[in-house]
């Protein structure tokens, strides 16, 4: 446990990078996937076509590759991200927010949105048909319908679902680190490194904090669930 | 609820705008395809150096037998473990006694929740990494271990899905635990649960990917060795674009093979729902 401690501060940092990553990510995956669940159950057939054919796509492909495809293989055609570079200093050192981060940022965003689309789109699905019956009934258009009648209940419905793709999506920041990102993975990969005879409590205090943030992910969206249900 | 719920059916006014809408956006959406090759050719990725590879039949194979087979044979492996460990945890969850059921459900927790990439560095730690084999098998135990994980929540939510008055009746002809476990409840659970795990096949096939950390063999380990090679110009896209390509097609004949199972096997009824992680309430857990 000692190389634990000792490294706590380094620990911390790349838990820093991790929950970032979740954050920005998260965030992103969310808005793109809402707008990609609306393009798929809109009325131009040429949105729903091309939503279906971004989710088949990167929903098919392992994480991995998507990532692997901001960082080494967009940089071929000029799409790279070195415009960004954020410092944020800390007491243990700098996070450094620079092209990696973002190319894994860009990379976690689109794969999680496909799955947060396919979420939205099963949320949806559950609203009450009468529901949307009801809201053309009153002359609503398909904006107004899905604005203020269909999304808000179906973000109910499908928050378990969505709690279930964020989850993922913290597990998955854990990809970025194999990448370039100098976070939790790659701690405890430099960690098991210097100190192989003490793999066991490297693993279980790293695996303990991914439990603790799963955890509290879970946690938040049981009370969001229960604060939201209606009736 | 299908789409067309969410509007009316277009009146004239409505089909011109929305035939604006599809103009506009089919202009949009070709505008964007269109500057993306343009860019593409502009940086030479047509260029035949860059695509050789995978038009030379040396690399054809290579990618095939290295790549495809391999990253296969690791996706079925993992799997057939997986539904080992499954079936053992699932049964352990399901379990009358809490001095099995606790365990059972703390492990099973606990790899849903750890990141397959870090049980992966682990698990390599007792490995020796220069051996390609031992990076095969730590990608594959890692994989097992999480895939397992989900099984053995699949497993238990399949057992549950059992009608009850099937075990009623087990028990009335005077059946033990045990044998209505494996007579009547498991036999009909695995026909529920045969789609989800067919699509866990899916999620494992595409984990195999993450052995990219450890260099284990595979598509990634192929797709590695083509774009650093010299020969080939720096050829990135085209590979990312080739792998992907071959991993979107293989995790698609999956998924059909699911929804035909899904079609013959159990109906138009609902796939198997499967509590998230940290739902945790094993009280729960045991059989009526």
């Amino acid at each position: 446990m000692d190389v634990v401690w000792e490294h706590r501060e380094a620990i911390a940092l790349a838990f820093a990078y991790t929950v970032l990553l979740f954050l920005i990510a998260g965030v992103g995956s969310t808005i793109l996937g809402t707008l990609l669940a609306g393009m798929r159950v809109g009325p131009i057939p040429v949105l729903r076509w091309a939503g279906a054919g971004y989710v088949t796509l990167v929903r098919n492909t392992p994480l991995v590759i998507v990532i692997i495809f901001f960082r080494y293989a967009a940089p071929k055609i000029d799409l790279k991200f070195n415009f960004i570079d954020v410092v944020i200093p800390t007491g243990a050192g700098d996070i450094r927010l620079n092209n990696i981060f973002a190319a894994c940022t860009v990379g976690l965003t689109m794969y999680t949105a496909a799955f947060v689309c396919e979420a939205l789109r099963s949320g949806i699905n559950a609203v009450p048909l009468g529901q949307a019956e009801a809201a053309r009934a009153v002359g609503m258009p398909f904006g107004g319908v899905m604005r203020h009648v269909v999304l808000p209940q179906a973000f109910r419905a499908s928050i378990p679902p969505l709690a279930n793709v964020q989850i993922a999506l913290i597990k998955n920041t854990t990809v970025a680190g194999a990448l370039g990102v100098a976070e939790a993975f790659v701690r405890m990969r430099g960690l098991i490194n210097i100190d192989a005879t003490a793999r066991i409590p490297i693993f279980i205090a790293f695996a303990a904090i991914f439990v603790v943030l799963v955890e509290i992910i879970s946690f938040a969206a049981h009370r969001l669930e229960r604060r939201v249900r209606v009736a | 609820m299908s789409g067309s719920v969410l509007f009316d059916a277009p009146g004239p006014r409505s089909v011109v705008r929305h035939r604006l809408y599809t103009v506009i956006t089919s202009v949009v959406l070709l505008g964007a395809l269109g500057y993306a090759v343009v860019r593409l050719e502009q940086n030479g990725q047509f260029e035949y150096e860059k695509w050789e590879p995978f038009v030379s039949p040396v690399y054809i194979e290579t990618i095939l037998v290295d790549g495809v087979l391999e990253t296969v044979k690791m996706a079925f492996s993992a799997i057939l473990l997986a539904v080992g460990f499954g079936v053992l945890f699932g049964i352990g969850k399901l379990s009358d006694h809490g001095l099995v059921r606790w365990p059972c459900w703390a492990v099973v927790e606990f790899w849903r929740a750890v990141p397959v990439l870090l049980s992966m560095i682990f698990i390599g730690a007792y490995l020796d990494l220069s051996q390609l084999s031992h990076r095969y098998w730590a990608v594959v135990i890692a994989l097992m271990l999480y895939n397992g994980a989900v099984l053995a929540e699949i497993f238990r939510a399949g057992v549950n899905a059992v009608p009850h008055g099937q075990v009623e009746a087990a028990y009335a002809v005077g059946m033990r635990k045990t044998q209505v476990m494996l007579a009547i409840q498991l036999p009909q659970a695995v026909k529920i649960m045969l789609p989800a795990l067919i699509s866990q096949c899916v999620v494992a096939l595409k984990d195999t990917a993450l052995g990219y950390a450890v260099l284990a063999p595979g598509l990634t380990f192929v797709a590695r060795l083509i774009y650093n090679n010299p020969d080939f110009g720096q050829n990135q896209l085209p590979t990312v674009f080739v792998i992907a390509m071959i991993y979107i097609v293989l995790n698609l004949i999956l998924t059909a093979i699911a929804t035909w199972v899904q079609k013959k096997f159990v109906g138009e009824k609902k796939v198997l729902e499967v509590a998230m992680v940290g739902e945790g309430d094993p009280t729960a857990a045991a059989p009526k």
